[in-house]
């Protein structure tokens, strides 16, 4: 299948502003070394690393909310390395991001209809109503949730809003940056499910950044691992659990403690 | 003999519902017991308890928390927080809000000693470097005169964990310690806990909603669900057999990733239906006294 990212040498450097002088210009810190790699058209690809390993760094270069500093990154065979916003916009429909914290990523005034709708609106879609009322319907909340605020929904729920607002715009990618961390076992079971049921019936590609492997496992294709700033490994899922090639990947699978007292920890 | 017993503690919010429904349980000197449940359970409660740390919003309906033989809720105010300030100790969830910012590391490991203890300040200075070196921190030299934010996650928990052990405290309350840190600091630093846990022969009180970190810290496990302790088991027979319909549950919907295909199972709504009976049950036999 055609590859819906093809991202070439990315790079991404930051102005280290602890380090600033008094005086001119902050050193540059390297986050994203020269990143090579593709996501095919379909794919649920898993992102992992541990904290400042450039994972999130990564998916915000992928729905340009970050502009590389070297490289490119082609989406749909655009070339969206360097361009402005207004020559974004057309194409921000397509790609959409799930937060991790949907307690910080939505608006505490606004009503859960309105949420789902404003970008709709953004976007100029027609029956914005009924595009609410089925987005509501695919993540499996009662249509009468159009009228709650997100502070009388639970931890899952809310997170279902985001998964909504997303794909109410038919994206033909979305971006979840660690969004059932902080979800209990239960809620997190429920909204993996809904995701994968939607990848599926909806054709998306998704992107799911985690630094928990066991849940990359359950619902990705492909796995992806960031150490510093640099892809270790990146291969189909079973031949990365099955035989894990870099040493950094096989550190992170010995360092997940599993639900097993005879498990071997060492 | 235990150390800690709780005994049909119930806590609930002023003026509001209960939280904690006569949770009772026990912690052996040398024990680790794990405390798990969903947000919201109550888990945290219970330490908060223990450790005379809960929020002004909530009361003690009834219960008795006995510590080394005395209940510490018959005891004067300032008797009880001297007995558990000389007893008990902290490790928090979050080692960055935990330590001040803008002070150094050293003073903030021995004020608790100087002040609460009453230990001269060259001996609790001594006694600070000797348990940075214990949680391998390298240079504890250097460390002492740090500030929190020179310092990474891991290293912030160290110190807390130092800091914690300072005093030889009897029992240790830890409140998710790791969920914080990357998976492989909390490799690191789940082996220094229960390192200085067993070296010290501490009695440990650990709060996680992580059955995986359960399955390697803790001896023996209380399952609570809405304030309400489900089941009291060994950690080996919750792993061979859960004992109770809701910990069995929230067994299946953990992931672990030696599992190929194992599609994970929320919480059924028929094992949640039958648990919140339970709760219903508990809260009429308290009512009746």
């Amino acid at each position: 299948m055609a590859d819906l990212y093809d991202v070439r040498g990315l790079r991404l450097s930051l102005a280290d502003m602890t380090r600033k002088p008094l005086f001119g210009a902050a050193p540059r810190l390297e986050i994203l070394k020269g990143l090579d790699f593709t996501i095919p058209q379909g794919a649920v690809m898993g992102i992992v690393g541990g904290s400042g390993s450039g994972k999130s760094t990564l998916g915000r270069v992928l729905v340009r909310l970050l502009e590389p500093s070297g490289g490119s990154v082609r989406f749909d065979g655009v070339d969206i390395t360097h361009l402005d916003e207004a020559a974004l916009r057309p194409l921000r429909r397509r790609f959409q991001m799930i937060f991790q914290d949907p307690m910080s990523s939505l608006n505490p005034r606004h009503r859960v209809g309105t949420l789902i709708a404003e970008p709709l609106k953004l976007h100029g879609f027609d029956d914005v109503a009924g595009r609410v009322a089925r987005a509501l319907d695919h993540v499996g909340l009662p249509a009468g949730f159009a009228a709650r605020y997100p502070h009388e929904l639970s931890g899952g729920q809310r997170q279902r809003v985001g998964i909504a607002r997303a794909i109410a715009l038919e994206p033909d990618f979305i971006l979840a940056d660690e969004i059932v961390s902080g979800l209990d076992v239960s809620s997190q079971a429920q909204v993996l499910n809904l995701l994968e049921g939607l990848v599926r019936e909806l054709g998306l590609t998704l992107a799911f950044i985690s630094h928990d492997l066991s849940v990359i496992r359950r619902l990705c294709s492909r796995v992806m691992v960031l150490h510093h700033g640099v892809i270790v490994e990146d291969r189909a899922t079973a031949d990365l659990f099955d035989s894990p090639q870099a040493a950094y990947t096989r550190e992170l699978l010995d360092a997940i403690p599993l639900p097993d007292p005879d498990q071997v920890w060492a | 003999m235990s150390y800690l017993e709780i005994d049909r503690l119930s806590v609930r919010l002023r003026g509001g519902g209960p939280l904690l429904r006569q949770v009772s349980l026990t912690v052996a000197a040398g024990e680790v017991r794990g405390l798990v449940g969903e947000s919201g359970a109550g888990k945290s409660m219970i330490g908060k308890a223990v450790l005379g740390i809960l929020p002004r919003s909530t009361e003690i309906t009834a219960g008795r928390i006995v510590l080394d033989g005395v209940d510490l809720l018959t005891l004067p105010p300032a008797e009880r927080r001297r007995r558990i300030g000389a007893t008990c100790a902290l490790i928090p969830q979050d080692p960055l809000t935990a330590l001040n910012p803008s002070r150094r590391i050293g003073p903030q490991i021995t004020d608790r000693l100087v002040d609460i203890l009453g230990w001269p300040r060259v001996r609790a200075e001594a006694r600070a470097r000797e348990l940075l070196a214990e949680v391998y921190i390298p240079d504890p030299e250097r460390v002492m005169r740090s500030y929190p934010h020179e310092l990474s996650g891991g290293m912030r928990q160290r110190i807390l964990i130092a800091s914690a052990f300072a005093a030889e405290p009897k029992l240790i309350v830890a409140d998710e310690p790791t969920t914080a840190l990357d998976v492989t600091v909390q490799k690191q630093i789940l082996k220094l806990i229960k390192e200085m846990q067993e070296r010290h022969g501490t009695a440990l009180l650990f709060v996680t909603h992580d059955l995986g970190v359960v399955s390697k810290v803790c001896q023996s496990l209380s399952v609570l669900y809405a304030g309400l302790v489900v089941e009291d088991c060994a950690v080996r027979d919750f792993f061979r057999a859960p004992g109770h319909a809701y910990s069995a549950a929230l067994l299946a919907a953990t992931p672990k990733y030696t599992d190929a295909v194992a599609s994970l199972t929320p919480v059924p709504d028929t094992v949640i239906a039958a648990v919140r009976a339970e709760v219903a049950a508990a809260d009429r036999r308290m009512s009746h006294g």
